[in-house]
């Protein structure tokens, strides 16, 4: 287990800035904003935001004694009449069509639970996915039985949010030749709020590895596997898509993963959000250096390295 | 009284060199711990304490789960170097257990537990170092861990521990005064002035109790100020990073400042 007790040094000093005033002023020194959109306005739990009567509270409020009033720290967002308050670090908060990356931690009647780094393990239901023999058939008894034999308890799967149950539980699906078990790779986790939404989440650097961002924080980083072996033919083979052993990778390529994964790993220290252009700016930042991969998460470099590849833009 | 050493001495300064309202320095560190959602570093003068929480997330124990709110569930430890005298305790030590109750206790009302239900909220609480006035610091610390984590909360909770030298109040008790006087510990919710907690272990004349009581919830206000500039600070810093995707330059080392109440106060 690598740890990073020496990254977040930045925050360490978080308690302080530049000017102080007295106790009894400081109050009413950012009070006075309005709510205009775009301007980010910072709050912490506790502090009223507006009347309740001329706003609706959002995600992030609630309303006591006629008053919109936070409940988490971080960035005030207004739509019209609607007040919400954006945790600036929280836990993954699901929405239907999202991306996850999970991990099966238990096998039950006609379902897997799946922890996506959410508030309650996902649900995978043996219905949503694809099944050998077809893409379309139908589930039997036997699939039932079998269950083991497509997803273990400990295995790594890439799905999308189908719906929520009732108690706000997430409902995964695989119907997709794109999702399903993972292989040839490694899995790294972020906070969530670094991920943004993105027009694919299948990245393919140029280095030969295969990126799958997950907007619940967990990244799967991976040996490049090309687009006609990934889908096939027409035909699904169900061998290879729940098959549990990784394809030969070379030694180029490990060493490719694991230097993307550290350049993941020091981003998410800094907390900024991942881009495929900072990533690649990181990588060739890294193979410039010629340094051990592992050098790259000590502090001095890491920093150097954000440093310039943040200077680029 | 019989004290070795003399609490309060004729200048009116308390052995430590501070005033009767005075607190001790406060020192709060928000930087990210591992994998913890949210977590939290507090000093009072000499006590320190670590408080990391995991959460929501699915229930360990699927017994405990409640269908319509998340568990909270807090384990404390203090570590054997955390006194002058270096002893072992036991994690199911009965005055610890009681600690951890009575933070869970104090933070199960200001939580808004409803929003995650079948889910746990798991607070590490870790003693550091003790030098008097431990509930108080593990509350601020947990208030700002969970805050930190983004769970959300009705309002900061702030703890002062607050004792009473012959007729004289005094707030932040040290490890040496909390031996020789009647002490109490008292949570406020500083937007609503509301009381979460009052813990008093020591006999305490009735007559003096309102008096700590109020000033101890005052003292609870101004360690909110602090607390909140605090967070200001990580969430805007957070922010920038995020908005800009680029380090902010740190500039220049902390400033260093003490909680200073008024030794006036009028009520």
């Amino acid at each position: 287990m690598i740890s990073f007790a020496s990254f977040p040094v930045s925050l360490q000093n978080e308690t302080q800035d530049l000017t102080r005033h007295h106790p009894n002023v400081e109050d009413d020194i950012d009070m006075d904003e309005g709510f205009e959109e775009g301007i980010h306005r910072l709050t912490s739990p506790g502090e009223p935001l507006t009347s309740s009567q001329a706003f609706m509270r959002g995600h992030g409020t609630y309303i006591d004694r006629e008053e919109v009033i936070s409940s988490v720290a971080g960035t005030i967002e207004r739509v019209n009449k609607l007040i919400s308050v954006r945790a600036v670090r929280s836990k993954y908060n699901p929405e239907v069509g999202d991306l996850v990356v999970g991990r099966i931690m238990e096998v039950q009647p006609r379902r897997w639970k799946v922890d996506a780094n959410s508030r309650q393990d996902a649900v995978l239901m043996l219905s949503s996915v694809n099944l050998p023999g077809g893409v379309q058939r139908r589930k039997l008894e036997s699939d039932e039985l079998q269950m083991r034999t497509f997803f273990e308890e400990g295995d790594l799967l890439v799905a999308e949010v189908q719906a929520f149950f009732a108690d706000g539980a997430m409902s995964l699906h695989t119907r997709s030749l794109r999702y399903g078990k993972l292989r040839n790779g490694q899995l790294l986790t972020v906070p969530s709020a670094l991920i943004r939404r993105l027009k694919s989440h299948f990245l393919s650097l140029p280095c030969g590895v295969d990126l799958i961002l997950g907007l619940n924080g967990y990244i799967w980083v991976s040996k490049h596997v090309k687009q006609s072996e990934q889908e096939g033919e027409e035909a699904f083979d169900a061998e290879a898509v729940y098959s549990n052993k990784n394809d030969d990778i070379d030694d180029a390529t490990r060493l490719a993963i694991s230097r993307v994964s550290n350049i993941i790993r020091v981003l998410a220290a800094h907390f900024i959000p991942l881009t495929d252009t900072l990533l690649l700016d990181a990588y060739e930042w890294a193979v410039e250096q010629e340094g051990d991969v592992k050098d790259l998460l000590q502090a001095d470099i890491g920093d150097a390295m954000i440093a310039t590849i943040t200077a680029r833009d | 009284m019989s004290s070795r050493v003399e609490i309060l001495n004729d200048g009116g300064y308390r052995s430590d060199g501070r005033r009767q309202y005075e607190l001790r320095d406060v020192n709060i560190d928000l930087s990210q711990q591992g994998t913890a959602d949210g977590c939290c570093t507090i000093s009072h003068g000499l006590t320190q304490v670590l408080v990391t929480v995991f959460g929501p997330r699915e229930a360990k124990m699927r017994s405990q789960t409640l269908h319509d709110r998340a568990v909270i569930n807090v384990e404390m430890s203090v570590l054997p170097f955390s006194t002058g005298e270096r002893r072992r305790r036991a994690r199911a030590d009965r005055r610890i257990l009681e600690l951890a109750a009575t933070i869970k206790s104090t933070f199960e009302p200001v939580v808004q537990t409803t929003l995650y239900p079948r889910s746990q909220i798991d607070i590490f609480v870790q003693v550091l170092q003790q030098d008097g006035g431990l509930l108080h610091a593990c509350i601020n610390a947990t208030t700002l861990a969970l805050i930190s984590a983004g769970i959300p909360m009705s309002d900061f909770v702030c703890a002062v521990s607050g004792g009473v030298h012959a007729t004289s109040p005094l707030l932040d008790l040290t490890m040496l005064e909390e031996n020789d006087l009647p002490h109490m510990t008292v949570a406020v919710m500083p937007r609503t002035s509301k009381v979460t907690l009052v813990a008093l272990e020591t006999r305490l004349h009735v007559d003096r109790f309102a008096e700590i009581f109020s000033l101890a919830g005052e003292a609870g206000q101004a360690l909110h100020r602090e607390m909140r500039r605090a967070v200001r600070g990580r969430t805007g810093r957070l922010v920038g990073v995020m908005e800009t995707g680029m380090k902010q330059p740190i500039g220049g080392e902390p400033l260093e400042r003490d909680v200073v109440m008024d030794d006036r106060m009028d009520f």
